[in-house]
């Protein structure tokens, strides 16, 4: 089908696009051209999800529209198609990626102005939304790899865009190698894959896996590689320290790429293989546990931080983690739900708080703002609504969200459940604490940062604007069965295809458990919202510096010392590894070559005497070598 | 008497020596004397050595291909001895000498 490939192709045109011609032309061209590529693609996403809504009959599982490219590989039987699909799962997505994307690249249109690498930017932009499409659109594991590591690549390429920074050089790095760790597990699952089903097809796999022609144990080790990758991805423990530190890219990539979509990445690939998933317990309840104790150490590390961003990039690990419980215990659409309200109120947030930075000059500390309220009114209201989506308000989004997972666990793991609750507790602390120290009380900036701050250009506002209404009725998309009876739980439904029986057997608490579940939702709400406001507004206290903190606090704003771990224990003994290498290597091997090079050497000078040029010497060695031959045919 | 019958009389052993020898004193010209075609008429002796042993065995096992091979060398070595001689000439032309010794100038 011709309209996917527009989908896939209008980004790519727009990356070279910019990147080519992109530095000879004015940058509100540049930027427009780009954006209006990401638009093409949102539009017909759209349309792609239009066509998909009446098609109820379609087959389970199978994909509603399919087109292939060419043959991608062809090595002896497995044959690999470049093939795309969209079904209802890559359709969701496709919205998300091009809708969310398109707003970030209006954005960045005013955000980048005046940067020297403006065309690159929107080249690398318009790239990442190409490979996350290629990711979500495949339709066999081979795309989905390919999508995976050009993700990765732009992630590294926008997080490093201020390369001259050397910090931000290490944070690029750094990102890119814990990703390939993950990857790592993901190509092993591949070839798990290959090697069982000799097929990388989607179809083909999901169905060897329906007919039971897979051992269990074969499929508890496809699912734990493929959730290695997820952990690189998606930043969950151990491999989770990167994406903190790829706050050193742009604020918009924050958004887009560390926020809203690609961290993503892990769920959407556990949700498309849930049919492999639901045949290996072992292997969701691994998922579980990484995903809550994530959630957990993510939350407890944003409490203390005191840069906007890195607040917001613990808070998309918690949550990402909070996505993996709900994945844990079998409930897809779940994840599928948090992911997309997370999606809508991670980006406003992110974007809410670059268009603080973008007010205070490049202040990024919370300790310096404070009492931006009166300044930035639609920063202040839109960040307002997505801090009150995350946290869980009640009939915002991510109330919803959250309810959902949080009920479905609760059926199944109550002790889960209840940690998950402080997890939101904390969620809602830390969240509350940045937006108050943010936006209230009196300025502690400079003089020159004061008379600087203004509100931000119609190009960040709307945006943030259109972000908030999304945040504030994204719960619309799948509400509970409490509230309407006729249209519950829609994206459940919708997805109900892809996701097979599985969610069906669901156990869902009864309504008045529900309620009650409903009821600790808002009280923890409630509870995080009085103690920071009785902390940071009645007693109007600032968080202290890092010097004067202590014990727990300490342990929290130093990130529990885990990249000091981990510099310690993979780090440091990879370079003493290398260096004893080093002296084995020039001391031992490179000794031995050169023992070897100049006999060699020593040889041949010796043997080129002979070489005099003059012919009777010649003979004479040729006349030997016949008497030779003769005495030795002779004694044999 | 019959010619054929009066290198019948001789032993077979005594043209092996005849030829050894022959053909020795051309090698032994070919890899000291420095005059180029003093080493012509040395290869020329080693040739005239085996082609007496070809005709001395031709005789000796009752077989005439040994005869006829005789030819054969006695052809190729007159166009040799042209050519060789040809190639002197030149040489000589050019640096006035037929020392092989000078004869160097390929060398790597």
């Amino acid at each position: 089908m011709g309209m996917l490939f527009i989908i896939l192709l209008s980004p790519l045109i727009g990356f070279l696009f910019s990147g080519i011609i992109g530095k000879y032309l004015p940058e509100k061209i540049t930027g427009w051209i780009s954006s209006l590529s990401i638009f093409v693609s949102f539009i017909f996403s759209l349309q792609v999800f239009l066509d998909l809504t009446p098609n109820v009959a379609e087959p389970a599982g199978g994909p509603a529209f399919e087109a292939i490219g060419f043959t991608f590989l062809s090595v002896g039987d497995v044959f690999v198609d470049f093939a795309i699909q969209a079904d209802r799962l890559t359709s969701l997505m496709m919205l998300v990626i091009t809708g969310i994307g398109f707003l970030i690249h209006l954005y960045s249109i005013s955000y980048m102005h005046g940067d020297n690498g403006f065309y690159k930017f929107f080249a690398y932009l318009n790239l990442f939304v190409f490979n996350m499409l290629v990711l979500v659109m495949g339709s066999n594991f081979l795309m989905l790899f390919f999508g995976w590591e050009g993700v990765g690549l732009c992630s590294y390429l926008l997080i490093g865009f201020w390369y001259r920074n050397a910090e931000y050089g290490k944070a690029a790095r750094k990102a890119f190698i814990m990703n390939r760790i993950g990857d790592l597990g993901l190509l092993v699952g591949l070839f798990l894959v290959i090697s069982t089903c000799k097929s990388l097809n989607y179809s083909d796999v999901f169905a060897a896996a329906k007919s039971g022609s897979l051992s269990t144990e074969m499929v508890t080790a496809i699912c734990i590689s493929f959730f290695i990758g997820a952990m690189g991805k998606s930043a969950q423990i151990p491999l989770y320290t990167w994406l903190p530190d790829a706050m050193a890219g742009p604020t918009p990539v924050s958004a887009l790429i560390h926020a809203a979509t690609m961290v993503t990445a892990g769920v959407y690939l556990v949700v498309r293989c849930n049919i492999l998933f639901e045949m290996a317990p072992a292997a969701q309840q691994l998922i579980l546990w990484i995903g809550l104790s994530t959630s957990i150490l993510a939350a407890l590390i944003g409490l203390k931080q005191n840069d906007i961003k890195k607040v917001l990039a613990y808070s998309t690990v918690s949550q990402l983690g909070l996505m993996f419980i709900a994945l844990g215990v079998g409930a897809y659409s779940a994840a599928m739900f948090h992911l997309i309200t997370h999606a809508f109120f991670k980006a406003l947030l992110f974007l809410g708080s670059g268009s603080v930075i973008h007010g205070m000059g490049g202040e990024q500390d919370i300790r310096k703002m404070g009492g931006l309220k009166s300044y930035m009114p639609v920063t202040y209201y839109t960040f307002l609504i997505g801090t009150l989506a995350i946290s869980g308000m009640p009939l915002f989004s991510g109330f919803f969200s959250k309810d959902e997972i949080l009920a479905t666990v609760f059926t199944q793991q109550p002790v889960v459940w209840f940690l998950a609750v402080v997890s939101a507790l904390i969620t809602g602390v830390y969240m509350f604490r940045v937006f108050l120290v943010t936006f209230m009380g009196g300025f502690r900036g400079t003089e020159t940062q004061k008379h600087h701050l203004h509100e931000s250009p119609a190009l960040i506002t709307v945006p943030l604007i259109i972000l908030a209404i999304l945040s504030l009725v994204g719960g619309l998309l799948n509400l509970p069965e409490l509230f309407t009876h006729d249209h519950a739980q829609w994206l459940k439904h919708w997805l109900s295809p892809v996701l097979g029986n599985s969610q069906d057997a669901l156990h869902h608490p009864s309504h008045s458990t529900e309620w009650m579940l409903m009821g600790i939702a808002v009280s923890v709400f409630i509870a995080a919202f009085l103690y920071t406001r009785s902390k940071y507004i009645s007693h109007a206290s600032v968080p202290e510096e890092d010097a004067e903190m202590t014990g727990a606090a300490k342990w929290s704003a130093h990130k529990f010392y885990v990249d000091e771990l981990y510099d310690k224990v993979f780090v440091r003994s990879t370079e003493r590894l290398g260096s004893t290498m080093d002296k084995a290597d020039s001391g031992i091997f490179a000794g031995l070559m050169g023992w070897v090079s100049s006999g060699i050497s020593f040889m041949s000078e010796l043997f080129s005497k002979i070489q005099n040029g003059r012919i009777q010497y010649y003979l004479l060695y040729m006349v030997i070598g016949v008497i030779l031959m003769l005495v030795i045919n002779i004694f044999k | 008497m019959n010619p054929d019958s009066v290198f019948n009389t001789l032993d077979i052993s005594h043209y092996i020596y005849l030829s050894s020898v022959l053909f020795c004193i051309g090698l032994f010209g070919v890899l000291t004397r420095r005059n180029a075609i003093v080493l012509l008429m040395c290869i020329e002796l080693m040739l005239n050595a085996v082609n007496l042993l070809f005709v001395a065995f031709s005789s000796y096992m009752g077989d005439s291909a040994g005869q006829l091979f005789v030819f054969f060398i006695m052809v190729v070595a007159a166009a040799e001895a042209a050519v060789g001689l040809a190639i002197i000439v030149m040489i000589y032309r050019n640096t006035r000498s037929t020392d092989v010794g000078l004869f160097d100038k390929l060398k790597g």
